[in-house]
């Protein structure tokens, strides 16, 4: 609460009716979530003004990482048992290609301009590049045991790459696909982004149960954040999704069996609060506006929203089953 | 650390800068490039014959020996950024082969870490003998509760769950399950014995019941014949009949004599579990939970067959030495087993949590799967079965039960 706490009653009144003018004005702040379901092989698309389920998308089989490209126009969704990375039309709702991704790619990141395509493959320890205007592969970095999470500065000469077994984070030259610097993190690293200023790196690490802060320059870990709940064993508490606003001020850490999301300082690192959503919350993703945070919640089948002002939940939306990635539209 | 045989000079400064910054409790570091470290870990078995009931759980010559190739893998990839070296050296003792003189071989090759897939007094033999060198043991294979009792020792560690580990795993699940009425069927050899020990202990520990206990005698000959079939479904349902009133048929066969005949078979219809039916296990290769299909896909992808249980209980063992080294760049057994006992370990293997050793007798810590052989019944610990220090603590000989003193 501590970084929004000078919100008066009246300011809440004054944005409340600046927001109805808007809507009176025009559609303002409808957007469209897209939520993989790593069972039902499907991706559900959520109405965020709504907060419903509005349309059910059948993809290939085990989708899990999912992203839109920078135009909205397609929706990305890794089929990690066909094998392929599949590209849904959003208007049209079906999948009109497949990428050459690689086997079993899991998670996968698009540099800031759109044109290349990074993919995990776990079970291969590469990670492949894909050129997105045609449509090819144009090949490979070598990396540690079942590559996982993608990050990518925000200038897009740097990559990085967690690796699950090896345990490190592996930093890539995008123009030389060579790498540049290995830092090892606490066990099963499985998520990495960078903050929108590119000060720091940070990176889950599930089975370590820390959030490392690395310095992106230095390669080196400045802070490691641990989490303790009240009632809660150690154990249960596996950090994996993370979104830093983008003012660098909030980081929001997905903990996935302990049902909750830490909020964090992203100044002090310290924690601030703890949010609890659905079971199992494994990814989120920020409305562009940074108004609400949605989490997917593998084990209750649904998505839980966030207010991020008020840092309350203030919804749950049903979805297909296990819900594993969610990624928002910009328009 | 470890420097022998290494070169000393300017590398020698850089690494005593690297370890001063590594001891800055919370800092991590970027890792750099240095002398290659090379980790020579041996494996120790010997050739036995284990006959099965079916044909489809024959063990496969390399069982557990590639469980310990792939985690070697595993650590050379991380090694290549760490400038390490991992090799195996699998030493195949006869019948007749003295393991004593198997660990002086590997002692004199280099080797201060071995993982051993030995009978339980075949590894204390070895244990004692490495022991004036500073050799570490990993057992993976022996379920023997003495080795984690009195007869423990401060140089073995154990991957594989003790048969009490198993027991207990069992049995909370069939008390969950409130079928605590149990009819016991022990074979007539010692391992058999020992198991239904355990479970005569789980089933006290848990509220469950021995309602009738029958041995099954061993009165030798093959496992599987042509039409032996026709004479088994005879034989099962006269052995089991007039037995009291009971939920499930819990059965203790480790020479694997009877108990996969149990099944479908009972005179009354009940379910079988122990070394048949629902199977308390470390690992099977229908194991998808916790980003189980990785591991099976990968491990399949490289030895073209299912990942056995014994294979993971020796990947276990080599990548925890990985993990050590990794972290503290040594390939000194005594720095390895700091780390390894210490509250740093957090091992990750597929288990759905961190796993960590039992400081007082060295054991790791470890859910136990329950298999049909086909599917994952259930992981226990069940909930409910508490503990103040780590659920995973009741599966086994707890702190304030320990016979075992380490020194």
């Amino acid at each position: 609460m501590n970084a929004y706490p000078r919100l008066t009653n009246s300011h809440h009144m004054g944005l409340l009716t600046l927001g109805i003018i808007i809507v009176l004005v025009g559609p303002a702040s409808a957007f469209t979530a897209y939520v993989s379901n790593e069972k039902s092989n499907t991706i559900s698309v959520v109405d965020t003004d709504k907060m419903e389920t509005i349309k059910t998308i059948k993809v290939g089989q085990r989708p899990r990482g999912i992203e839109l490209t920078k135009d909205d126009k397609y929706c990305l969704v890794a089929v990690g048992d066909d094998d392929t990375i599949q590209v849904v039309d959003t208007k049209a709702g079906e999948v009109i290609a497949n990428l050459p991704s690689g086997p079993d790619p899991e998670l996968f990141i698009l540099s800031p301009d759109g044109n290349r395509l990074y993919v995990a493959n776990e079970n291969d320890n590469t990670v492949t590049v894909i050129d997105m205007e045609k449509r090819v592969r144009l090949g490979e970095v070598q990396v540690g045991v079942e590559p996982e999470g993608m990050g990518i500065s925000p200038d897009g000469k740097v990559l990085v790459n967690t690796s699950e077994t090896t345990n490190m984070a592996h930093f890539i030259d995008t123009d030389t696909r060579k790498i540049i610097a290995n830092v090892l993190v606490d066990s099963r690293p499985r998520f990495a982004t960078y903050k929108s200023d590119a000060s720091e790196l940070w990176v889950s690490s599930e089975v370590g149960g820390t959030v490392s802060v690395i310095d992106p320059t230095k390669h080196q870990v400045i802070k490691k954040i641990s989490f303790t709940i009240p009632g809660l064993r150690s154990e249960t508490i596996q950090p994996v999704g993370i979104n830093i606003t983008k003012d660098g001020k909030t980081g929001f850490v997905a903990l996935g069996p302990a049902n909750r999301v830490a909020v964090i300082d992203a100044v002090t690192h310290e924690i601030k609060k703890y949010l609890l959503v659905g079971q199992r919350v494994w990814h989120m993703a920020f409305t562009p506006d940074e108004k609400y945070l949605l989490t997917t919640n593998g084990l209750s089948n649904d998505i839980s929203v966030i207010d991020v002002a008020s840092l309350k939940v203030i919804k749950s939306i049903p979805v297909g089953e296990l819900p594993w990635g969610v990624t928002i539209t910009k328009q | 650390m470890n420097e022998k045989g290494r070169p000393v000079g300017n590398t020698a400064l850089i690494r005593f800068a690297v370890l001063a910054l590594a001891m800055v409790p919370g800092l991590g570091l970027a890792v750099h490039a240095q002398d290659t470290l090379d980790i020579k870990i041996g494996y120790l078995r010997r050739a036995h014959h284990q006959e099965t009931i079916s044909l489809v759980q024959m063990p496969p010559p390399d069982n557990g020996l590639a469980g310990a190739q792939m985690a070697v893998k595993d650590n050379d990839t991380t090694g290549r950024f760490l400038n390490q070296h991992y090799s195996l050296l699998d030493l195949h003792l006869k019948a007749d082969d003295d393991p004593v003189t198997a660990v002086g071989h590997l002692a004199r090759q280099g080797i201060s870490l071995i993982v051993v897939d030995l009978p339980a007094d075949d590894l204390l033999k070895a244990a004692d003998a490495g022991k004036p060198d500073g050799i570490l043991f990993f057992n993976v294979a022996a379920t023997d509760d003495r080795l984690r009792q009195k007869d423990c020792r401060a140089n073995v560690i154990h991957t594989v769950p003790s048969r009490a580990m198993l027991a207990d795993g069992l049995a909370q699940y069939l008390v969950w399950k409130k079928w605590v009425r149990w009819f016991l069927v022990v074979g007539s050899h010692e391992r058999d014995k020992l198991f239904a020990a355990a479970l005569r202990r789980a089933a006290n520990r848990f509220g469950a019941k021995v309602v009738q206990e029958r041995e099954f005698k061993d009165t030798g000959g093959a496992r599987r014949t042509d039409s032996g079939v026709v004479q088994i479904q005879q034989q099962m349902p006269v052995f089991t009949q007039e037995a009291p009133n009971y939920d499930v048929l819990v059965v203790a066969d480790e020479s694997e004599v009877f108990a996969n005949n149990l099944p479908y078979r009972t005179w009354d219809p009940r379910p079988v579990a122990g070394s048949a039916g629902l199977v308390p296990t470390s690992w099977d290769a229908s194991n998808s939970l916790w980003g189980g299909t990785q591991m099976q896909d990968r491990f399949t992808a490289q030895f073209k067959r299912l990942m056995t249980a014994l294979d993971m209980q020796a990947w276990t063992a080599v990548r925890m030495i990985g993990e050590a080294a990794s972290r503290q760049n040594s390939s000194d057994p005594k720095v390895i087993l700091d780390f390894i006992k210490g509250p740093q370990l957090a091992l990750g293997a597929f288990k759905g949590q961190k796993l960590t050793l039992r400081d007082w007798d060295l054991q790791l810590r470890q859910p136990i799967l329950l298999t049909d052989g086909r599917t994952i019944v259930s992981v226990s610990p069940q909930p409910g079965f508490l503990h103040q220090f780590s659920e995973l603590d009741t599966l086994g000989y707890d702190r304030p039960e320990t016979q075992c003193k380490l020194h």
